[in-house]
């Protein structure tokens, strides 16, 4: 029992991962039909940054120190986000396919620039000594951290439902999911909403590369292209644009990596392919949000 | 009637769709006021004009709306000089709610109708929570014919077949709506069902193969069994 | 007519090279016949190769498949694990690699195209972190440290460095072998059917063909060259390593065809070499002294080959579009102009 319950609650917490990181990719390829491949980069960028902030703090295992690393992460990641959507995609607006394009070379130069700069072996993260403690549940032995990434989802998920459901961008998002010329024939500047929704992809995503570190407790150059692999999945299988679709697809994702992971390593991925596959066969649209 | 405005205006207008040339050196004007008619078989251009007006599609040419040319303008500014589009697949979002898809009508500078509306369509206020996917085709007209005329800022209206599929009643409904809507806008008024149109326009263009034939009075054409046979594929002439 | 006797002139060239103790300073470190250099040319060769297959899908067909480098992977690495672990003899084990070859892409194709172009992307990216996960972590693909082919795994004539020309000319014979098949396909009606269906796949459906079916050929014939780009590859490293499965891999496989130029077979060739010659030599220039006295923000980005590439690859496809045929092209078209 208590096996199952570390299990779940581990899986939980990488579905949470997976949350931030999906979120704002499954609105960026809703409204925009852009396949950010640039996006794992935020995440790198984002927790590299929060770490290089924390090396200037003389107590990193303070609570100040978590909370900066997640400001300085959030901001990064959407600031990041912002100037690649201004310089590299806007001027490609009816090149689609250019758009891919730009953001695989952004994705490259990005991670062999963080690999030069900081070089490819791990940095440790230090948790707040609260964190690295564990709470009992169900007989197991939970790590505090794994609960708070899982809680920071939970809230990601409240503000981006609240946010499309109840402000007038919000609105305009979910319009243009479904149909972007409509909008604009109404007289709407879709382009505004793409500026706002690779931020706030951006700035998801710089807190999934912040939580990503806590998590695992190390950073590294490439983990943000296999968090941005798992996400991927986690938004064909949610369905493109929607975030709830998102929010079921990666608990999904998550648990089952992990049970299955815990039998043979490498299953667990590779299981989740092929539901990814299954999926595509029996529902090609995913299954939330709006068909293409 | 002479003496009412141009408010719509194109001048030797081409849109290419790949590499069908589509509309061929396009040239009428809309006078102010009331609703023109813009006839023609299947697959004329008659929607691709209407496209082309608003920036969905590439045109080249002139177009001028009060005066003011609008064809090297992006779709939304096009828009925010005063058009309401009703496109012909009614385009309502079907995931957002009645109440929602009106919302978006709504721009800086102009004030949204809603009492006019709720008067022509008492029933998309007791349905103000219902998602539009799960409207009727009629009700989901009204749901786009509403969030055109909504905005008081909009001029002119261009509308493409509105009664295209929907049931004897709810055809009514709409010809009565664009009846009531054309006294406080002017209409641009796509229409293939040739008693409504008849019913409601006075002044009409034609198009056939991408080329304006006709520019004129309804009943003119209407009562030219030759010209109505070759433009609009009537069999019988002069019927009402 | 000019043009095929420089070709052939080339080629004859070429396969003269391991004859000809030409230095060529700068290009090349070590004379032309050196092992080093043959090596390199060689797998510039494999590299213009599995370019040219990667055009067939993406530049021909229009399906942007971020999943290729799976097919590279598989002629890498079955021969390798059934060679060295399983003791397969040479004739075994192509012929398994070529089964596999098929069915794989055939599998995956047939999923991954009920969907398309944004959601195809994603879901071939996801097959192929899939295998490379697998192929990570397993024992019997060796994991991280990849496999070496020993020498009693080959015939004699495949091993050793001073066989290294042998290899070479089957590298080349690959190149030739594969462009050969390359323009017969593109030009041949099911040739024809792909590039339809890139500029417009309803107008293909209207004409009663099944876009499905070809796209599927397109992709398991391109997957199948590309394994055996892999088999070639894999003798000339004389092993084979998890890189080749990374995601990095395949996006490099789209920046090669880019820059070289999409929908033309020469140029994904061109792009292929050049990608990789210069990948190798900024690999060696990063490391060298003259380097390693520059400014830290010069000499960070100026080590890591992929900055580089990243970079200009951004620039190409805000600037250039067309890569490198596309210049070419414009520029011949401004000759003929004057």
């Amino acid at each position: 029992m208590s096996t199952f319950a570390l299990l779940a609650v581990t899986g939980l917490g990488l579905g949470a991962l997976y949350f931030m990181v999906a979120s704002g990719l499954s609105l960026i390829l809703g409204l925009m039909r852009v396949l950010n491949l640039a996006h794992g980069a935020f995440l790198t960028v984002a927790a590299y940054a929060a770490w290089s902030v924390i090396q200037m703090i003389p107590d990193q295992t303070g609570w100040l120190a978590m909370v900066v690393a997640i400001v300085v992460g959030i901001v990064a990641g959407g600031l990041f986000a912002t100037l690649t959507e201004m310089i590299l995609i806007r001027p490609l607006y009816r090149r689609e396919i250019g758009q891919v394009l730009v953001t695989v070379g952004l994705w490259l130069a990005t991670v062999s620039l963080i690999h030069g700069i900081f070089g490819a072996d791990q940095k440790i993260i230090a948790l707040p000594t609260a964190l690295t403690e564990t709470t009992a549940i169900l007989g197991a032995a939970i790590p505090n951290a794994r609960l708070i990434i899982i809680a920071f989802a939970v809230v990601l998920y409240l503000l981006l439902y609240f946010f499309l459901k109840r402000t007038r961008y919000g609105l305009i998002i979910r319009a243009g999911v479904e149909n972007r010329a409509m909008v604009s024939a109404l007289g709407i500047d879709v382009q505004r909403a793409f500026t706002l929704v690779f931020t706030i992809g951006g700035m998801a995503a710089g807190l999934g590369g912040v939580l990503t570190g806590a998590n695992f407790g190390e950073i590294d150059p490439y983990r943000g292209t296999a968090m941005f692999i798992s996400a991927i999945i986690v938004v064909v299988m949610g369905g493109m644009g929607s975030i709830t679709g998102s929010a079921v697809a990666a608990v999904v994702v998550g648990l089952m990596q992990q049970f299955l992971n815990y039998y043979a390593t490498g299953v667990g991925d590779f299981a989740v392919v092929i539901l990814l596959a299954v999926v595509l066969l029996v529902r090609p649209g995913g299954f939330g949000g709006a068909t293409t | 009637m002479s003496d009412r405005r141009t408010l719509l205006e194109l001048r030797d207008v081409d849109v290419y769709i790949g590499e069908s040339h589509i509309l061929q050196s396009v040239s009428f004007a809309v006078r102010e006021g009331g609703i023109t008619g813009l006839l023609g078989r299947n697959g004329v251009g008659k929607t691709t004009t209407l496209r082309g007006i608003l920036g969905l599609v590439p045109r080249k040419g002139s177009i001028t709306l009060a005066g003011e040319e609008i064809s090297r303008l992006p779709t939304h500014e096009v828009v925010r000089l005063g058009i309401g589009y009703v496109p012909e697949d009614r385009d309502v979002f079907a995931g957002l709610t009645v109440s929602e898809n009106l919302r978006l009508a709504e721009r800086p500078g102009s004030e949204l109708r809603y009492d006019l509306v709720y008067d022509l369509f008492p029933e998309l206020r007791e349905r103000a929570q219902q998602r539009a996917g799960t409207l009727s085709g009629g009700q989901q007209q009204m749901v786009s014919l509403a969030r055109a005329l909504l905005n008081s800022g909009n001029k002119i209206l261009l509308i493409d077949e509105p009664t295209k599929g929907l049931s004897p009643l709810y055809t009514r409904n709409v010809a009565e709506a664009l009846r009531r809507a054309a006294e406080v806008a002017t209409i641009l008024l796509v229409e293939q069902n040739l008693s409504v149109a008849h019913k409601l326009v006075k002044d009409v263009i034609v198009l056939d193969q991408g080329r304006v034939v006709y520019s004129g009075d309804i009943d003119d054409l209407m009562g030219d069994p030759e010209l109505a046979r070759r433009h609009l594929g009537l069999a019988t002439a002069g019927s009402h | 007519m000019i043009r095929a006797l420089i070709v052939i002139g080339v080629i004859i060239l070429l396969a003269a090279a391991p004859f000809l103790p030409i230095p060529i300073p700068i290009i090349f470190s070590d004379p032309l016949n050196a092992p080093g250099t043959l090596n390199l040319i060689g797998l510039c060769f494999v590299f213009g190769g599995l370019a040219l297959t990667y055009d067939l899908v993406f530049g021909f067909t229009g399906l942007l498949s971020f999943g290729h480098a799976l097919y590279f992977a598989i002629g890498v690495y079955v021969p390798a694990v059934l060679l060295a672990k399983l003791h397969f003899t040479l004739p075994q084990a192509l012929l398994t690699t070529a089964a596999m070859a098929i069915i794989v892409p055939l599998l995956i194709g047939a999923v991954s195209l009920r969907v398309r172009d944004t959601q195809f992307a994603m879901v071939t990216l996801a097959f192929a972190q899939a295998g490379a996960v697998y192929v990570g972590q397993s024992a019997l693909t060796g994991g991280e440290e990849g496999l070496s082919l020993g020498s009693d795994s080959l015939p004699a004539f495949l091993v050793g460095v001073t066989n290294t020309h042998n290899l070479y000319w089957i590298a080349l014979a690959f190149l030739i072998v594969s462009y050969c098949a390359g323009w017969w396909v593109v030009n041949s009606p099911t040739g024809k059917v792909w590039q339809a269906i890139r500029e417009n796949e309803r107008r293909v459906a209207v004409l009663g063909l099944n876009p499905f079916f070809y796209k599927l050929s397109s992709f398991v014939i391109a997957g199948f060259m590309a394994a055996v780009a892999g088999f070639v590859y894999l003798l000339l490293q004389g092993g084979a390593s998890p890189d080749v499965t990374t995601a990095n891999f395949t996006l490099t496989l789209l920046v090669m065809v880019v820059l070289g130029g999409v929908g033309t077979l020469w140029g994904a060739v061109a792009g292929g070499i050049i990608y990789e010659y210069l990948n190798f030599r900024l690999v060696a220039l990063s490391n060298s002294a003259g380097l390693q006295g520059l400014p830290a923000i010069i000499r960070v980005p100026a080590s890591e080959p992929e900055f580089i590439l990243g970079v200009l690859f951004i620039l190409l496809v805000l600037f250039v579009p067309g890569g490198l045929a596309g210049l070419v092209r414009r520029h011949s078209a401004a000759v003929a102009a004057h």
